[in-house]
């Protein structure tokens, strides 16, 4: 009995010394995220330095998987009453957010709490796609937009010139002429099928995606992306894969290993790849604009894809303070410096733009400054962005029909005509319940 | 049979309570939630909670998107549980031959089973996978056929039954062998004297005693294609392509978790359910009666 009380005394003990002194009461900010690899380094390391900055708050980060697991998790955490502080949240999940009741808007939560950021700084384009009425709902922070990526040694070796197609005609015929040569198996594959052949190529044209100005004006909106328009560009996708001049490789991410075994000369991808290409491939590469249909068309912007951080309701007043503090240290133009340079995402504030411009940071790297070349314009209403509710299914529905369409077991108008029927039925749903 | 008494009329019901909990918190109280979630539209965040009645199994009823994730559940867990039997005893039955190193061949024709099926499902896609694929790229150089099953819905249904087929069959093969081995011996020798040839001793004998084994796997294995095979279905083809796998099971995963209908998907479970329980119902009504014990 003795003998084992004293064992107890020593654990007790080794447990009270290894465990660290109790800090000055900092409070605890819980900010979950889908930042993995590389990203997620970039990420524990801006928060390192935010929590290195001050004494008063800590904020942890914690990564919750892939981005509709980490909503899930915090849909999950909310409803227990214990939502994390922040969390990062995809762009089409921004709809659900907003409805949600759930959130501290990010406008709200900086005027409350006396903090100053200046939202003029962020360039339209960003803010625009997260704003309602003119009011910012939360932080932009990693922001990206599809771009065409082109292995450069396949079109040396196909005797093309180098430089990045321009047109859809351009990437047709410099496919064929790489698979005349023998230089790829295949001209080109896109990854996120939906998000960069409709949901960016639609505004990309100025066409409207869905109806209300895609979703911004009103609930009841419906998709329109089965005009002449859809049906030509996904028409002439679903020709290219018979010829071998475009390969469907899957959805999300999964089609990049084509790219990068030399596989298909050619890539669109988001943006946010750069930092990954960069230490990966092994061969010579460029960047280029999305790939632009030329006139009748306009050539208008891209929208941002990525996600924002959503303040939660819930949690105790004195912690927001801390919270806020937070989004103003991610908002200065050397932490948004420092994630474009090191991620690939985008700088999304003029001044921290303005800055890599005084360095040159574009002219040493160009690849950084495609997506932004995409992103000048003033947005009109078909190009601020979209704002669907259930945007994961709807992207869902999309994706399933092209893969139909692309199989060749229906035509494009079929597929597109099918897309939006499910598409509009899903929308019908979000409204129905979330009825004001 | 004999009879245990208990003096104690009290420790019986103690003896089974912990199971009782067990059963009542992790099966009726989640399977009591899904119902009555199944009667309201509810948003996302939980917020908005609205009684619709049988308006959620009304729309099931009406979208052939959701007869197609039937037909895909029959067709998989035919597929699945026919394969991994199939196979299973087939194993079973040339692990029982004497040859050398046998207790080691035993033990590795158990190993499958082992690995859980996500990971199984990770594997596959390392050979399998059209973009990164090891025997995609070995057959580009014979054939030029190509093995894309990010496009053709059959063979990214064939693939997914096989890996969960290959991911269960080693359960499967320790129980065939445990029955093959509970045969005795002067039955089949027997047999041999009368002139019966293998394929008559399989059928006439071993297949019959074995059965209460295969009723019992067959049982146990369309419950595992339903349910379990949800990891190699997430891991491998997230359903796709174009809804070619998507299973019921993961309709309701999908529509829950990542389409956030709540309600939809508390529905379908609860038709989920009542197909796994009348399917089990009928293989012990029906073909528990073909079953010698």
């Amino acid at each position: 009995m003795k003998r084992s009380a004293s064992i107890v005394g020593v654990l007790t003990a080794a447990v009270l010394l290894a465990a660290p002194a109790p800090a000055a009461a900092k409070t605890e900010i819980h900010f979950w995220h889908a930042m993995g690899g590389q990203l997620g380094e970039a990420t524990n390391e801006l928060v390192r330095q935010f929590n290195q900055s001050q004494a008063e708050h800590e904020v942890k980060a914690l990564n919750k998987g892939t981005y509709p697991e980490v909503l899930t998790a915090a849909i999950a955490a909310y409803r227990q009453k214990n939502p994390p502080h922040i969390v990062q949240v995809f762009d089409v999940g921004t709809q659900t957010m907003l409805l949600s009741g759930a959130v501290y808007p990010i406008f709200q939560l900086t005027r409350e709490q006396e903090i100053a950021i200046d939202w003029n700084d962020f360039i339209k384009p960003v803010t625009g796609y997260y704003s309602k009425d003119g009011n910012l709902y939360s932080m932009p922070f990693n922001s990206s937009s599809p771009i065409l990526y082109v292995n450069r040694d396949a079109f040396k070796k196909a005797g093309l010139p180098d430089r990045p197609p321009a047109t859809w005609r351009e990437v047709g015929e410099a496919s064929k002429k790489i698979l005349a040569a023998g230089a790829a198996k295949c001209g080109f594959t896109t990854s996120w099928p939906s998000w960069t052949m409709l949901e960016n190529t639609f505004p990309w044209h100025d066409q409207p995606f869905a109806t209300n100005a895609n979703g911004y004006t009103g609930l009841d909106t419906t998709l329109l992306i089965n005009g002449e328009f859809g049906v030509k560009h996904i028409g002439q996708l679903a020709a290219w894969q018979k010829e071998g001049v475009f390969s469907y490789g899957g959805r999300m991410g999964q089609p990049d290993p084509k790219f990068i075994n030399g596989d298909c000369a050619m890539l669109v991808q988001s943006s946010a790849v750069i930092g990954g290409f960069k230490k990966s491939l092994k061969f010579e590469w460029g960047t280029g604009q999305l790939p632009h249909w030329g006139p009748p068309y306009r050539k208008q912007n891209t929208v941002v894809g990525g996600a924002t951080l959503w303040v939660m309701k819930g949690q105790k007043a004195s912690d927001y303070p801390g919270v806020a503090r937070f989004m103003k240290f991610l908002a200065e133009p050397h932490q948004q410096m420092w994630w474009h340079v090191t991620t690939g995402y985008l700088p999304i504030t003029h001044s921290a733009i303005k800055n890599l411009e005084t360095g040159h940071h574009f002219k040493k790297n160009p690849e950084q400054w495609t997506a932004l070349s995409q992103l000048t314009a003033k947005p009109t209403p078909n190009s601020l962005g979209h704002r669907l509710g259930n945007f994961v299914q709807i992207r869902e529905a999309i994706e399933g029909e092209l893969e139909n369409i692309f199989a060749g077991t229906k035509t494009a108008k079929q597929g597109l005509d099918d897309a939006v029927a499910k598409g509009n039925e899903i929308l019908k749903e979000f409204a129905a319940s979330n009825k004001p | 049979m004999k009879r245990a008494v208990f003096k104690n009329r009290r420790l019986p019901y103690l003896l089974v309570l912990p199971q009782l909990a067990v059963t009542l918190a992790f099966f009726f109280w989640p399977a009591f939630e899904s119902l009555r979630l199944s009667f309201f539209r509810t948003s996302p965040f939980g917020d908005k909670r609205l009684f619709i009645g049988l308006d959620n199994f009304r729309k099931l009823v009406v979208d052939p998107e959701y007869y197609r994730s039937i037909l895909n559940s029959f067709v998989f867990a035919s597929g699945v549980t026919a394969l991994a039997l199939g196979t299973g005893l087939f194993v079973a039955a040339l692990a029982t031959q004497k040859v050398r190193g046998l207790a080691m061949y035993r033990a590795a024709v158990l190993w499958p089973y082992g690995i859980a099926p996500p990971v199984a499902g990770i594997i596959f896609l390392f050979i399998f996978h059209p973009s990164y694929g090891v025997l995609p790229y070995w057959l580009s150089f014979v054939t030029a056929y190509e093995f894309n099953w990010l496009l053709k819905g059959w063979v990214a249904m064939a693939l997914v039954v096989v890996a969960t087929a290959w991911t269960h069959v080693g359960y499967n093969i320790a129980f065939f062998l445990a029955g093959l081995l509970a045969i005795p011996a002067s039955v089949l020798e027997a047999a041999s004297v009368d002139g019966a040839g293998p394929v008559r001793r399989f059928r006439s004998i071993v297949f019959p005693l074995l059965s209460p084994i295969t009723f019992y796997l067959l049982v146990v294995n369309m419950i595992f294609a339903f349910f379990g095979a949800f990891g190699v279905i997430h891991a491998v083809t997230q359903g796709g392509p174009s809804r070619a796998t998507e299973i019921m099971v993961f309709k309701a995963y999908k529509d829950g978790f990542i389409g956030l209908n709540l309600g939809s998907s508390a529905a379908q479970s609860v038709v989920l359910m009542v197909v796994v329980i009348v399917l089990t119902a009928l293989q012990f009504r029906f073909v528990e009666k073909r079953v010698t014990y």
